[in-house]
């Protein structure tokens, strides 16, 4: 069979002899390549059903392959291990063991929903992906990826207040990952609005501080959203099999 | 002038009472010169942005149900929202309210609970402010306001992802002569070249400027960024208009970046697609915010003789 993926091989399994000779033929270096076969027992024959279980992950059973999401993908042009199509393929594989090598790259989709408008199969990849870098956080394969710690962030306000106030999101974001605030790009960023607009941003600064901007009589919203909130945890911990994990502690 | 969205309600969105200011102001101007009424949806929240769509996507669903909601009791068939994630979202929760029972049933449950009214698909139609200006004055409207005009103003015009994508929630684009292109999408063009602009072919109009990840990967929106200013650069443009808060704050703040931590310089300047139009009207810059934008487009439009 072709290789239409030769990037997919990994270098370790490329195997080349710098001197070979075999029956009087001299195959030294390019003329003795290949790759090394191997046989896969591991399968993890439930990972597929988890992550078609998390949100997003609903329609990945409709995939027949046919690499419209990779072609179409904002980061896989930047990065070519960005790879939808091939991770949808491990998933329903269940090759978890070839999915974590890149298990530190995939929260970094974008949501431009390229995937998702190429896709003829509507199995809606955005979504894979976020189902999948959930999936792979909760079984603790990966430390929270800095998008969820934002998202988390983001939606706290949210639930708590209804509105967001984009100063503390950024704030708070920085504070949570361990950045500083007097990164060179921001501060010159800053120190370019406050020259031409003193007034009016501490103004605003001051004001956003001290009035957060808020829906009035959110209470009731936001207790009906922890408590649903709460549920879906609950609902995902038990579809990963993780609560009986915590019982048996 | 068609009767069709003269009065909408109006939905500003977190970003445009904070970082988006400008935005706000400048749709609020532009509508007053046209003769168009918007009334500022009571006591709204946040329609749940990308962030809670990650967190659980029927939850986002009912956030903006809400908003929906809100319209149909102050009585209006129409909502506005400038911001393309807030039109996004809005349309993404009619569309799914439409076709999924289970985020029927969560914004059913959640409705309740906090006790408002349920919203149901079909009660309010969501529009883009695009959708509102190219389908009430339309470009002979825009042509009778102008005053000055944008002559010899080069514009690449950039409408990012969540304008056009996926497709499935948008039911009203792709519908031939008229309507708008997921594909290609031209109301932005339409209006600036009513107003005298020259527009650019840009290639990358619905290219994305990696917002969802502005502040948590920012070395791929930096890319993603100057990506697009270079190549609107490259297509001769002085202008990127814009028609989202979270794109135009993106391009703003990376092309700085792009600048201090890649060594990488690019001129052209950012503004609301609105500030233009208002520009175009002889609204003063003052009005429409022109001092707020991080790039500074005055120099290049009082050279151009605009201002």
């Amino acid at each position: 069979m072709p290789i239409h993926e030769k990037s997919l091989i990994r270098p370790e399994n490329i195997i080349e002899h710098e001197e070979l000779i075999i029956d009087g033929v001299d195959v030294s270096g390019h003329w003795s390549t290949f790759i090394n076969s191997r046989a896969i027992t591991d399968y993890n024959e439930e990972m597929q059903d988890e992550i078609a279980g998390l949100a997003g992950g609903e329609f990945i059973h409709r995939c027949w392959q046919c690499g419209s999401c990779t072609n179409a993908c904002t980061i896989n042009a930047l990065n070519n291990d960005f790879n939808p199509r091939y991770w949808i393929y491990l998933i329903r594989m269940g090759m978890e063991d070839e999915l974590l090598i890149n298990k530190d790259i995939i929260w970094q989709c974008v949501s431009c929903n390229k995937c998702t408008y190429a896709c003829p199969r509507d199995v809606n990849p955005e979504g894979v992906m976020k189902a999948t870098s959930h999936w792979l956080e909760l079984k603790g394969h990966t430390p929270k990826s800095p998008s969820m710690i934002f998202d988390e962030g983001f939606s706290e306000q949210v639930f708590k207040t209804g509105k967001i106030e984009d100063g503390l999101v950024l704030r708070q974001f920085f504070a949570a990952t361990g950045q500083k605030l007097t990164q060179t790009w921001l501060v010159s960023m800053l120190i370019g609005l406050m020259r031409k607009l003193p007034l009016t941003m501490l103004t605003r600064l001051g004001l956003a501080t001290l009035f957060r901007p808020r829906t009035k009589n959110w209470g009731a919203a936001s207790e009906a959203i922890n408590e649903y909130v709460n549920e879906k945890n609950e609902e995902n911990q038990r579809l990963l099999g993780l609560d009986n994990l915590e019982d048996r502690q | 002038m068609s009767k069709k969205y003269e009065k909408v309600a109006y939905y500003p969105g977190c970003a445009l009472e904070g970082t988006a200011q400008s935005y706000d102001r400048s749709t609020k101007a532009i509508g007053k010169e046209l003769g168009l009424e918007t009334v500022e949806l009571d006591n709204w929240n946040c329609c749940g942005a990308m962030e809670v769509k990650n967190i659980d996507p029927k939850l986002q669903t009912y956030l903006s149900a809400r908003n929906l909601s809100i319209a149909e009791d102050m009585g209006f068939d129409t909502v506005m929202a400038p911001c393309n994630g807030c039109y996004h979202n809005l349309k993404k929760a009619e569309y799914d309210l439409k076709n999924d029972d289970a985020s029927r049933e969560v914004n059913e449950r959640l409705s309740s609970k906090a006790g408002h009214k349920t919203y149901e698909a079909g009660k309010v139609e969501t529009i883009h402010a695009l959708d509102w200006i190219k389908n009430s004055v339309g470009e002979e409207g825009i042509k009778d306001k102008i005053k000055g005009g944008l002559k010899g103003l080069k514009i690449a015009n950039y409408y990012g992802c969540m304008y056009t994508r996926p497709r499935h929630i948008f039911p009203e684009k792709d519908q031939g002569p008229g309507s708008e292109s997921t594909h290609k999408p031209h109301f932005m063009d339409d209006l600036l070249a009513a107003a005298g602009a020259e527009n650019v072919e840009y290639p990358l109009k619905t290219a994305c400027c990696g917002g969802a990840h502005t502040l948590s990967d920012s070395d791929t929106s930096t890319k993603l960024v100057l990506n697009l200013l270079q190549a609107a650069e490259a297509c001769g443009a002085d202008v990127i208009a814009t028609e989202c808060p979270t794109c135009h704050t993106g391009l703003e703040m990376h092309q700085i970046r792009a600048a201090k931590a890649f060594g990488k310089e690019t001129k052209v300047k950012i503004l609301y697609f609105t500030q233009l139009l208002g520009l175009a009207m002889g609204v003063s810059p003052r009005k429409l915010g022109l001092q707020e934008n991080f790039s500074d487009a005055m120099p290049m439009l009082k050279e151009k003789g605009l201002i």
